[in-house]
Order: C-alpha cells, then structure tokens, then sequence
C-alpha cells in the first residue's frame, strides 16, 4: 500500500482497527472527535464494539469491564477527560489490566482552550503506579505506537497512554500502514478474563486485592514488570551528544521545531538532541551520554512551566543546567521561541 | 427425610461477613436462590459495587469483579458488550447508585442495556460507619446529618425506582422490602423478572430492595425490620414501576 | 530543492482548507514529504480558515508555520494578518476579486488572481478552490499541474469520480491564467 495523506486522529483510529481493537468507549472532547467518528463509522463494517459515554469516567469504567472481559479496547480523550479518566486508569493499573487510552493534548488548566499543548505529562491519580507513556513525533509514528500500544498493553498486562500532541491529531501528513510494526508473538492468554464459570471451567474473583495483601500486587509491579518494561520500551532517539556544547531535549511536535531551531542558527556552537519516545519509562540512557563539554540542556515544551524537564533535570543529575523553553503571553510555544532562546544563549557565550 | 431449606449452589461455601442481622445477608441469598432457580449460574457475571456490597464477591460463585465506586453500570456494560451472551448483574448500595454513580445508573437505564441490577436502600452509608445518604429519611439521624437529616438543608430522599421508570430503556422496575416473610417471597420473584427481562434481551431492569442496617442505625436486627416497616415502606411505596409483557 | 512553507488563509466557505490539502496530496504525489495543519480551537474566530502546508524534499521539521514562503491571500482580512508573516522573497498569491487593498511590503513577490470572477465565469463557483491550487502550481512550481490532476484522481473516487474532469478543467484554467499573465 503506497503512502495516504490522513488527519492524525483518522490515523489512531484506522491504526486500532488494525491492531484488532474490540471495542471502543468514548466522550466527546476537542482535539480528539474524529478518532469517535472514524470509529463509529467503520466498527459495524468492520466489527467490534463502538459506544460513545454519558461522559469520561463512564466511558473508562467500561473500558476497565470490557478488558476484563478479556477484549482489546480503548478510548480517547483530551486533558480535561483524561483528569475524569484517573480513577479507573489508576484502578486498572493495579489490577493490571490492559487498555489503550489516547490523549490527544489541549492546553489547559482546568477547561484551559482548544490549542494545541504538550501537557499531561505528569499523569497521576491516587496511589503509587507507572504506566507506559508513548510519544509519537509524526503522524506515522502515531500510527505504529497506537498500533504497538496494544500488544505492549497486552504483554504486560498494563494500560498504555499514547500522548499525542494536538498538532499530531489535527494535522495531516502521508502515512502508510503497510509500515506498521510487527504485531508481537507470545504475548500472553488471559486466564484471568471474566467470563463464566461454564466457560472456563474456573471462577474468576477479580476485586482488587481482598483477601490477599495489598503490597503483594504493588511488589510485584515494583520487582517484576516493572524492571522488564524499563528494560524493553525505554525508546528514544538522539544525535551528536558526546561533542555537543548545548543540548536540546523535545518530544512530539516541539521536537519538530527544536529540529527546525537548530538548523537555522548560524553558530560554531555544537548542538545535540535528544528525543524522549517514551514519558514512562524515561530515557536517561542519552543524558548520561552527554559529553564534558556541554554548558546547557534546553527543554523546548508547549507548556508554561515545563513537564519534561524535571524528568531530565533528574537524568542529568546537576551535571549542567537545564533550562525551559515555553509558551509565553503572545502564545503557544513555536520554533521562533527555540530559536530567540538558542540565539540569546549563543550570543551570550560569544560574549 | 426430604430437604426444606439448603444453602443455594449460587453461593461459595464462605460465611457471609455482613454484620449479624444486617438486610444485605437476606438480598444476597435471594439472589443466589434466584441464580440456582433460573439455573444460569454457570453463565453469569456478577459486578459488585463499592460498600458493603463490595464483600459479595466473595459469596457468589461465579465470575466476580468489583468496579469502582459509582461505575458498576459502566463496568458491567463494558462486559456485557463484549459478552452480550452471558447474563450480567450488578449489585449496588444506595451511596453506589443513588449518590456518586447516578449517572451512570441512569444512562445504562437510558441505554437500555441488557443488565439487571440489585439495588440494596438501607438509608445509610453501611462501610464508611453510617453517613447520610441521599436515601436518608427526613428527620433521620446519621454521623454526618447528628441533628436528623434537614429538608432545608439537603433536600429529600431521593426515589429511584419511580426515576428509572420514567426511562424508555428502562423495561422492569420494582421496589421490594425484606421486613416480613411475604415481603422477602414476594422479593425473590420480583428478583427473578429481573433477571428474565435480561435473558429475554428486552432492556434494563432493577430491583430495589429496601434493606437495614442495624448496626448503624443501632438498633437491633428486629428493630430495624420494624423501622422498615414503619418509617421507609410509607416514603418508598412498594410494587412494579416497569413491567414487561 | 523544494522547501516550501505555504500558508492559505481565507473566510470559511472559500474551500481553504481544501486548497491546502490538494496542494499537500500534490506534494505527496511528487514523493515529497508534506504537511498539512489546519487552524482550529481558538485560532478559529469569525468564520476565518486558515491552513498550514510544508512541501519539502526532507522531512518536515515543524507543521507550524511562522515564516511562509508563499501565501494563498483569499480575503482582505487575511492580508492584513500574514502579509508580514512572509519572508522576503516569498511568493504571495492574492484573490484580487475581494481584495483591492495593495500589499505594503515591497521585498515580496505579488500576483493578483481574481479567483472568483474566473470561477464564475467559467459557471464552477464551487471548483474554486482547484482553480485556485492551479494558479498555485503555475506561479510556484513546487508542485505540478499532473501531480494535481492525480491527486484530483485520487481524491474523487467512487460515487465522486464524476466530479474529477470538472476539478481538473478549474485547475487547468488557474494554471492557465497564470501562465498566461505571469510568465517572464
């Protein structure tokens, strides 16, 4: 199949059919609405289930039943539905169940507005959990990691967050799904699945931890799948870091424009660059690269304050400084910001 | 010798660990009775709630799962979705349903989703030690209403039953009690239409059974009986809202 | 070597984001790499369309542009907005029949096209927007009229395969006229 110029969240969709996604719970929300859309389209032709939600934490309270019930599924969201999400995000993380949730970001706080935002980073909710973060860059890569977000859901037995950007949903760029991953072997049956006694010839008592210790399930997270996730899906890319005198750390859509930013600054200054494809796990592997000679790690991010950046202030353990680059009053943050930061840091050192 | 009572097949061979004298033992059991009865044990899928209700997984012997606090409709549409063959049932309390989950109670209603749902009113938050609930009596004295539940203040309890049954997806609605042994009789058959209208694919259907809590209301378990008969079948009428055929 | 930045900013209704997008099929035909971002959410106010398209030999580093080589100009408001956007040299293609106003900026290159008079007369106000991806071909070259007629192809396909000829006649028109007018 040759290359077709599609709309990223068409692109989400289309890549979960393929991945065999069974079902699909979802709200309304600005960025996401033609993920929903494609899918009520094509999911009677196709099959599976497709269900739109009196409202977000509905729609992932069914979401954690039909994974329960053994099926691939998924939703999306934008932040403000995500936040709602939680509660069972949160849930199936300690139940280990498998699922797919899209947040293709807005900005907020709170309602916040319809731009385009990288936030959302620091996914929570109560209790201490980890969950596989995938940060897609272009609308290709959107379309493989929604694809592989399924059987990584699958292998260990976890729900996956895809973090697109709102750019990556509304834009359109050529993808071609003959490009997709391989769907991985041996991933595991799921004898815990509800479905009835008389089907499985077992009963299953699938209730949280009652009756057996709570730190029995969170131990075995901590030493077990968590360590193997860490050691199999930590992805990023990354160029020019052991000679680099100024190293620019992005993801997504602003790593785009770091690109686009270093490209055209004319200096003698060296730039590196690194590109987390994974929030959780993080990829400290490139930061600990970092050559001596690096003054500085610039944290483009379409947000105000910086998300990523405490994650690679950590990586990079005080060795240099770490500085944000974000959005200002004029708006969000674009590559004209890269490039004024970046030529005010070269100047400076030219001084 | 011929049997006259046994323990339903539906149920582990686990002790109930409801208080002494609490309704939830008598609603679980008929539920189990009807279960055996409609013989779908082997085919159903039991959603529990968060409460006191959230124990019964481990009474039930077939496929259990505790969703999250509110959501039981939502989790069991999720499975019944993806197995529109096997009968799935929730379980709730009336802080479950009529307080954090209501919407989702009243879009699977809206949805007619093919689900049956117990509902237990017993006035009174059971598991987090007696608060007010929206099913709370006027004048009803809780942790959290100590001077009597005030209608200025908090408004009524709130009906249910008479809700769902003005939702078209809605097919069967009841309202029973377990204060007398006609009473607890009559319940197990409005229990087992419930489950009929899923089996027959027809809509959503719920039983409320108003129920006690003794130890909360600090009353004995014959005094609760009582105090349901006296204070909560006047405000909560009993019979069929929805029906089928 | 093609690395074109291409804003196209108009009312809605004026088949904006479908310019852009047939402009990106066309670059994707070519086996360029391509982007396409239409304005949304907040940058969406009063009925104005604006979209984002990269044509570029490499992949496309930002979807978002700031510094446009070339502008599809189709109301007076868009003028004013991103005539300053353009870099010098920039191409910028103007719908002379709802824009009189004259550019300010010197140091672009300008060419007035009345779009909707040349649709009208030819009886396709609604092929507009090919007639418009036409003229673009022509002034720009960044993408080719055959590279529009297979995207054309391609996007008119099934129940819509009958409008295919007629899209293909409005862009050939638009190229036409531009040859026409602004060849050197």
């Amino acid at each position: 199949m040759a290359r077709v110029l599609f709309k990223g969240n068409e692109v989400i969709a289309e890549a979960a059919l393929r991945a065999g996604v069974d079902a699909f719970f979802g709200y309304p929300i600005t960025p996401q609405n033609e993920v929903p859309e494609y899918l009520a389209r094509e999911m009677p032709k196709r099959g599976g289930v497709f269900l739109q939600t009196e409202s977000e934490l509905a729609g992932i309270n069914m979401v954690l039943g039909a994974s329960a019930a053994g099926a691939r599924v998924m939703t999306s969201s934008s932040g403000p539905g995500l936040c709602l999400m939680l509660e069972a995000i949160s849930s199936m993380a300690l139940t280990r169940l498998p699922a797919v949730i899209v947040d293709v970001v807005r900005s907020g706080p709170g309602m916040g507005d319809l731009a385009p935002a990288q936030e959302d980073w620091k996914l929570s909710g109560n209790g201490a959990y980890k969950i596989p973060i995938l940060l897609p860059g272009n609308v290709q890569e959107l379309a493989n990691m929604v694809f592989e977000a399924f059987d990584i859901a699958d292998q260990y037995s976890t729900p996956v967050l895809v973090l697109a950007d709102g750019m990556l949903g509304q834009m359109m760029e050529p993808v071609d799904f003959d490009k997709l991953p391989e769907r991985r072997k041996n991933l595991p049956d799921k004898p815990w699945r509800m479905a009835s006694v008389g089907e499985k010839g077992y009963r299953t008592m699938m209730t949280l931890t009652y009756g057996r210790p709570l730190t029995e399930f969170t131990d075995r997270f901590e030493n077990e799948t968590m360590p193997k996730i860490i050691a199999n899906e930590t992805r990023y890319e990354a160029y020019g870091l052991e000679d680099a005198d100024v190293v620019v750390a992005a993801y997504g859509t602003s790593a785009r424009m770091a690109k686009a930013a270093i490209k055209e600054i004319k200096t003698d200054l060296k730039f590196g660059f690194i590109r987390p494809m994974t929030a959780w796990p993080f990829p400290k592997e490139p930061f600990e690269k970092i050559g001596p000679n690096c003054k500085a790690v610039f944290c483009p991010e379409i947000n105000t304050i910086g998300q990523m950046i405490d994650d690679v202030r950590i990586a990079v353990a005080g060795r240099m400084p770490v500085y944000h680059i974000g959005n200002t009053a004029a708006g969000p943050m674009n590559t004209a910001n890269i490039i004024d930061a970046l030529r005010a840091y070269v100047e400076g050192v030219a001084k | 010798m011929s049997i006259v009572y046994e323990r339903a097949k539906s149920l582990t061979p686990v002790d109930f660990t409801y208080c002494p004298g609490c309704g939830h033992g008598i609603a679980t059991n008929l539920v189990a009775k009807v279960i055996d009865e409609l013989g779908i044990q082997n085919d159903t899928i039991s959603v529990s709630s968060v409460g006191c209700g959230g124990m019964n997984p481990m009474f039930f012997d077939t496929d259990t799962i505790i969703p999250m606090h509110g959501r039981a409709p939502a989790t069991a549409t999720g499975i019944k979705r993806i197995h529109p063959d096997k009968i799935v049932w929730t379980y709730q309390g009336d802080g479950d349903l009529a307080s954090i989950g209501t919407a989702e109670i009243v879009h699977a209603a809206h949805r007619g989703e093919k689900i049956t749902t117990v509902f237990i009113n017993n006035t009174t938050y059971g598991m987090t030690g007696g608060q007010m609930a929206p099913t709370t009596l006027v004048g009803q004295k809780t942790t959290t209403s100590p001077y009597g539940r005030d209608e200025s203040h908090c408004g009524k309890p709130i009906r249910m039953s008479e809700l769902l049954a003005t939702i078209e997806g809605a097919k069967f609605i009841a309202r029973v009690a377990i204060d007398t042994p006609a009473h607890i009789r009559q319940a197990q058959k409005m229990i087992k239409r419930a489950f009929e209208c899923q089996m027959k694919g027809l809509g959503f259907a719920m039983v409320e059974v108003l129920s006690t809590c003794p130890t909360n209301w600090g009353m004995t378990p014959t005094e609760s009986m009582k105090w349901q008969t006296e204070h909560m079948i006047p405000y909560y009428p009993l019979g069929i809202y929805k029906d089928f055929e | 070597m093609v690395n074109e930045k291409l804003i196209v900013a108009g009312f809605g209704g004026q088949g904006v984001l479908m310019i852009g997008k047939m402009v990106a099929l066309s670059g994707m035909e070519n086996g360029m790499e391509v982007s396409w971002l239409p304005a949304y959410g907040s940058e969406m106010r009063g009925g104005t369309a604006t979209c984002s398209v990269n044509v570029s030999d490499e992949p496309v580093d930002s979807p978002m542009i700031q510094k446009p080589t070339a502008l599809i100009i189709m109301n007076l408001p868009s003028l004013l907005k991103y005539e300053s956007w353009a870099v010098p040299g920039a191409k910028v293609i103007i719908n002379s029949s709802l824009v009189e106003q004259e550019p300010t900026r010197t140091d672009i290159d300008v060419y007035k096209v009345p779009f909707n008079d040349l649709a009208t007369q030819a009886g396709n106000e609604r092929g507009m927007n090919m007639l418009v991806a036409g003229a673009y071909a022509a002034i720009t070259g960044s993408i080719t009229l055959q590279n529009l007629y297979d995207a054309i192809d391609h996007t008119f396909v099934d129940s819509k395969a009958k409008f295919a000829e007629g899209n293909k006649q409005m862009a050939k028109l638009g190229y036409d006229y531009a040859v026409e007018h602004f060849s050197k």
